[in-house]
């Protein structure tokens, strides 16, 4: 063991402290604003649905938080790395400091305001768009006001590909997904064998798909568009190809799109169980 | 009858193959294999009409798997200490003590060979591991498929996941725990070190038994094994199985362990007060080991039933539900993420006050924030499932406990950013490791808080965000600070100094084709990539392509890194001094590499390791006065 | 080189074997080996193609290391052969044929009973067949990003002179179904089965079903 000197280097240790918050704060007051915005305003998953929306303000809010914790660490980091590196060969101590404190609990009160807002601020944006597209189970617990006249559409998944079914319009299914735009829709997303995610990324809706489970999500279309759909829950071979494209679509032309869709799909109308929220084939006849 | 048990004689020339050895093991291995596949089609051919329509016989390939391990566990000897007992000798503590590099291929209970049998399997299955990540990079390089079938790429993605999840799970607690803590805490040996090396061994059947997944068409479920599609699957399921369940066996036994050593083998004086962080990392992670591995072992049984005894826990057409596995599988893979998480940070605050040359900063707090999070991770699996269709009332309160988590977290950060405050740094290799620690978990862990908020979440669920989050948070964390403490400690296990320079270069390769790897990552994910797809929107092709070209340099480091090894430790084998770091700590007062029975004397501990700044001689080596 | 030295060489050796071994089968695993079928050309008219296609309940141990699994077959060269790998021209008409020698599974989801994104019906023994009832096909024959479905008729149960195993011949039971559909544009179309004929593995849909050579392929349209 060397003989450890017991001089301690990098004295005035309060100066820095000054300089170090000074540096954040002046930086944070930069940065924030440029995350927010800037960054903020192009963040996924855009404004097709009041839901995506709140998503957006998610992000945001969580932007103009985490950007000064990370300018925090890593302005700490290219300080004290800096500063206090140790000049010289010979080997030199620190001071023998020990904690602090009032930093310690200083830190622990910031740390545990910003999270509890956090913590509320999410809680209040679940509430405000009714659970923010996230598929809530059988019962949902956050409800958008006029729930009652929601359109219900249903999304049945399967191995590998997803089918709609509209039991507003006689109860038909396509291989399509269309919506009527500016309209708040009920979405029963199931599956009919393993579980699927069912992933409308620009409504910002993600619901899994559960055999025997009725998964709800609400979602109030803006305007007309199309939007990317694609499964996010592994679910076998042809995963990674169980994607399509739906379209939100004027409220006149969606009826008439309904319309189509029965004629359509007529011959297998007959064959189709009556409307549920679930499914559960049993068992087909085997092959072979 | 002889008053101790006495291992077997030690035997010469060809005669030493007959023995308890690796050999043995894996004649017993394919012995046992055989005999349990055999067994299988007996047992159901006739019984079970199912299995006669699909080509595969799963009760088979358990019974061939599990009595394979048997098998080779018998024949490195495992079952003789236990048949000597049976037989009435008295209880022994006599260790194996063989010399040579053979003590390295067979069950030895001298802790610190078995901390570094573990750092070479390990390093065995990561490497398979991350041959699978630059495979899977490679299909990613075009949008749609190129050079893999779909399933198997499925195959290489849930190869990739679940050995990284499954093999380092031990990373640090395998080689360093089993190595260090013992040094540490002043003690001679671990509590239980014929189940120390039990754990090595079965934790490398259980790589091997993955590894063999390709044998039987390999497995589509990626390292989660959700169910129904778990029971779905063909015979490669089965070796994902008995994999999950060896190491969750591996892991429980080994957290015993640790918590049995630290608990009762401290020297005289070592007060928990006293005790070094890296220690309590440890006991923590050990914590999570052996309450949250008998849980993967549950479930995974309740899949190998329904695999086998048409059980249908799983099925809901059958009055199951997939529910059930998800809940019981994150109850042990949340905890199972700080099973990987806290152990980096116990190295990181371990190894900061050395190449600061400062006392560890709020010593207490760094403790609470440990113990903390150990707390905290049982209390947030369902954010895994915050778009499942679980019941939705209870997600601000999980929203909430996945937010508190980072209060505990931001201890670790205080007390390693205030260790660096006025110290006298020196950049070291090792410490090098440590301060990108710091980068990579700040980003994995703000990323974390996106992920932890619902209406965040609903977007990143799935996707590759969330992806580059826990890469951010596992490779960034865990495998950083696994390098730095094998830079650390790889002069005290072999006696023998790194290069500096190939260290270096390994490191800024490291960390900079890390960032460039993962960092492109989140923006991946949210512009609509799910994970684990074979296929990706044609625009996406840009970056994609930018983070496959990254992953490979990622992967031409860690190259450096053996290179280093080989060279150093082959070819130039520069003795280290026994102390090269000039750290305060007990094991590097040690002799350097360290003797059979680390201490003459039990030494008597009379402060903790951190007293840098102070002119005294290291407090923990009060030579012992009657304690032997 | 002493005793020593050849005892390292010979392990050394010994696990550079072993490991080339496993490395060379992982390898061929993971590439897989689905050889590509061309369609056939009507001469002078090269938009205009035609697939010769069977599917029977086992493939049988001469084409597949699963003998007992369901399989579509190929006409290539006057010769039957599992591949599901099948490259077409694109923006051509496809005329194909399929012979089913399988008997009835049954759907899981009823809708997927009836054809879709064809030109023209899809017809069984010359007959036009508007929609399935949903216990009836044997299996399906479907390009969701074409939005292509054809469900396949069924052998009675009753047939007389059934093939269980491949190879099978036209002598024996079987349904004839033809239908045209277009391809588009050039691209790497999947195209599977969604009938849950998987027998024995739960849901109907693990084995074959999920294995590219049996119930699962390409349409690689060039």
């Amino acid at each position: 063991m060397a003989a450890s000197a017991t001089t301690h280097g990098g004295s005035g240790g309060q100066n820095y402290g000054r300089l170090f918050v000074i540096l954040w704060i002046g930086i944070s007051v930069v940065a924030t604003p440029l995350t927010t915005i800037v960054l903020g305003r192009n963040i996924p998953p855009g404004n097709g649905s009041t839901e995506a929306t709140s998503q957006v303000l998610d992000n945001q809010v969580l932007l103009a938080v985490s950007t000064p914790i990370a300018v925090f660490v890593l302005l700490f980091l290219g300080f004290a790395l800096t500063v206090f590196r140790a000049r010289g060969p010979e080997l030199v101590d620190g001071p023998p400091v020990r904690g602090d404190s009032r930093i310690q609990i200083l830190w622990l009160v910031v740390t545990t305001t910003t999270v509890l807002f956090l913590a509320a601020f999410g809680t209040f944006e679940l509430f405000d768009a009714a659970g923010a597209g996230a598929g809530q189970g059988p019962s949902p617990a956050f409800l958008p006001d006029k729930h009652a006249s929601a359109l219900d559409v249903q999304v049945i998944a399967q191995q590998w590909e997803f089918t709609y079914r509209y039991p507003g319009s006689g109860g038909v299914e396509t291989p399509h997904l269309v919506l009527p735009a500016h309209t708040l829709i009920r979405l029963h997303v199931t599956s009919l064998d393993v579980v699927h995610s069912f992933w409308a990324y620009e409504l910002g809706v993600k619901a899994d798909a559960n055999p025997g489970t009725d998964n709800v999500v609400y979602v109030t279309t803006n305007g007309p568009r199309s939007f990317h759909i694609r499964c996010a829950e592994l679910c076998g071979l042809w995963h990674g190809y169980m994607f399509d494209t739906g379209r939100v679509v004027p409220a006149a032309q969606f009826a008439s799109w309904t319309t189509a869709q029965q004629a359509t799909f007529k011959p297998v109308q007959q064959y189709l169980p009556p409307y549920a929220t679930t499914y559960l084939p049993d068992p087909q006849r085997r092959a072979g | 009858m002889t008053d101790e048990f006495v291992p077997p004689r030690k035997r010469t020339g060809w005669r030493r193959l007959l023995g308890y050895n690796l050999l043995t093991a894996l004649i017993l291995a394919v012995v046992g294999y055989y005999v349990g596949w055999i067994a299988g089609h007996h047992v159901t051919g006739k019984s079970v009409a199912y299995f006669s329509d699909i080509d595969q016989n799963d009760i088979s390939v358990f019974l061939a798997y599990i009595l394979a391990v048997i098998g080779f566990l018998l024949g490195l000897g495992f079952g003789a200490y236990p048949f000597a007992r049976v037989r009435g000798y008295p209880p022994s503590l006599r260790e194996k003590e063989s010399e040579g590099i053979g003590r390295y291929f067979s069950l030895c209970t001298d802790h610190k060979v078995v901390g570094i049998q573990y750092l070479f399997g390990i390093g065995v299955f990561f490497f398979i591991g991350g041959v699978n990540a630059m495979l899977i990079r490679f299909e990613l390089l075009r949008p749609s498929m190129q050079a893999f079938p779909a399933g198997q790429y499925l195959t290489l993605v849930g190869l990739h996941g679940t050995m990284m999840m499954g093999i380092m799970s031990s990373a640090i607690l395998g080689p360093f725990a089993n190595y260090v803590v013992p040094l540490m805490i002043g003690a001679r040996r671990m509590a239980f070190p014929r189940i120390e090396s039990l754990t090595f061994w079965i934790l490398m059947a259980a790589g091997t038994v993955l590894a063999t997944t390709v044998f039987f068409g390999g497995f589509p479920t990626g390292w989660t094994g959700y169910q129904p599609l778990n029971d779905q699957a063909n015979a490669g399921m089965d070796s994902y199985i008995v994999f999950f369940a060896l190491v969750g066996i591996s892991m429980t036994l080994l957290g015993l362990n640790m918590i049995a050593t630290i608990v009762t083998m401290r020297a005289p004086g070592l007060t928990w007060s006293r005790l070094p962080i890296f220690c309590w990392g440890v006991l923590s992670t050990a914590i999570l080991n052996l309450l949250a591995a008998p849980v993967l072992v549950a479930v995974l049984g309740m899949a190998m039933l329904d695999r086998t005894a048409q059980t249908s826990f799983f099925l809901p057409s059958a009055g199951g539900s997939p529910y059930l596995y998800e809940n019981l599988f994150w109850v042990f893979g949340h905890p199972e993420v700080y099973i990987l998480a806290l152990p980096g940070m116990g190295i990181v605050l371990e190894l900061l006050p050395v190449f600061a040359r400062k006392p560890l900063w709020g010593y207490r707090l760094a403790v609470s924030g440990l113990l903390g999070v150990t707390l905290l991770s049982w209390l947030v699996w369902q954010h895994h499932l915050f778009v499942s269709g679980i019941n939705s009332d209870l997600r601000p309160f999980y929203m909430l406990s996945t937010e508190l988590i980072s209060i505990p977290t931001g201890f670790t950060f205080l007390c390693g950013l205030m260790t660096l405050w006025r110290g006298q740094i020196r950049y070291t290799v090792p410490l090098l490791f440590c301060l990108a620690w710091f980068f990579n978990f700040l980003i994995g862990g703000l990323s974390g808080v996106f992920l932890s908020d619902v209406p965040s979440d609903t977007t990143t669920h799935g996707s590759f965000f969330s992806m580059a989050h826990f890469h951010y948070t596992i490779m960034g964390g865990l495998v950083f600070a696994f390098f730095a403490a094998i830079y650390f400690w790889v002069p005290k296990m072999f006696g023998l100094q790194l290069n500096e320079r190939l260290g270096k270069i390994h490191f800024w390769t490291m960390f900079i084709s890390f960032n460039s790897t993962f960092a492109p990552l989140f923006v991946i994910g949210f512009l609509d990539q799910p994970r684990r797809a074979v296929t990706y929107a044609p625009s996406l092709q840009f970056l994609n392509d930018w983070v496959s070209i990254s992953a490979f340099v990622l992967g031409a480091s860690m190259l450096v890194f053996v290179g280093n090894l080989v060279y150093s430790l082959l070819f130039v084998r520069l003795p280290a001094p026994a102390n090269p770091w000039d750290s305060r700590s007990l094991e590097w007062q040690l002799p350097s590499p360290v003797p059979v029975h680390n201490f003459d004397r039990i030494p008597v501990i009379a402060g903790d390791p951190y007293d840098y700044g102070s002119a005294a001689p290291p407090v923990a080596v009060v030579p012992a006065g009657g304690v032997s | 080189m002493g005793p020593k030295g050849m005892r390292v060489g010979g392990v050394v050796l010994g696990v550079a074997l072993v490991t080339a071994v496993l490395v060379i089968y992982i390898a061929s695993y993971l590439v897989g080996n689905t050889p590509a079928v061309r369609a056939t050309t009507k001469p002078g008219s090269p938009r205009d193609v035609s697939l010769y296609i069977q599917t029977v309940a086992a493939v049988g141990p001469k084409l597949a290391p699963h003998p007992d699994w369901v399989s579509y077959l190929i006409r290539d060269h006057g010769r039957w052969v599992r591949s599901t790998v099948w490259t077409l021209p694109a923006n051509a008409t496809v005329h194909v044929t399929i012979l089913n020698y399988d008997g009835a599974s049954g759907l899981r989801n009823p809708f997927l009973g009836q054809p879709q994104g064809l030109v023209g019906p899809e017809l069984v023994d010359g007959k036009e067949i508007k929609a399935f009832p949903p216990g009836q096909p044997s299996h399906t024959f479907a390009v969701p990003e074409l939005g292509i479905l054809v469900p396949v008729a069924p052998v009675a149960d009753d047939a007389k002179n059934p093939c269980d195993v491949a190879p099978c011949t036209m002598a024996q039971a079987h349904r004839t179904i033809t239908f045209t559909f277009k391809t588009g544009k050039k691209g790497h179309y999947r195209w599977q089965c969604f009938v849950p004929c998987a027998a024995g593995y739960i849901q109907g849909f693990g084995g074959p079903m999920q294995t590219i050579g049996y119930m699962d392929g390409f349409l690689n349209v060039v």
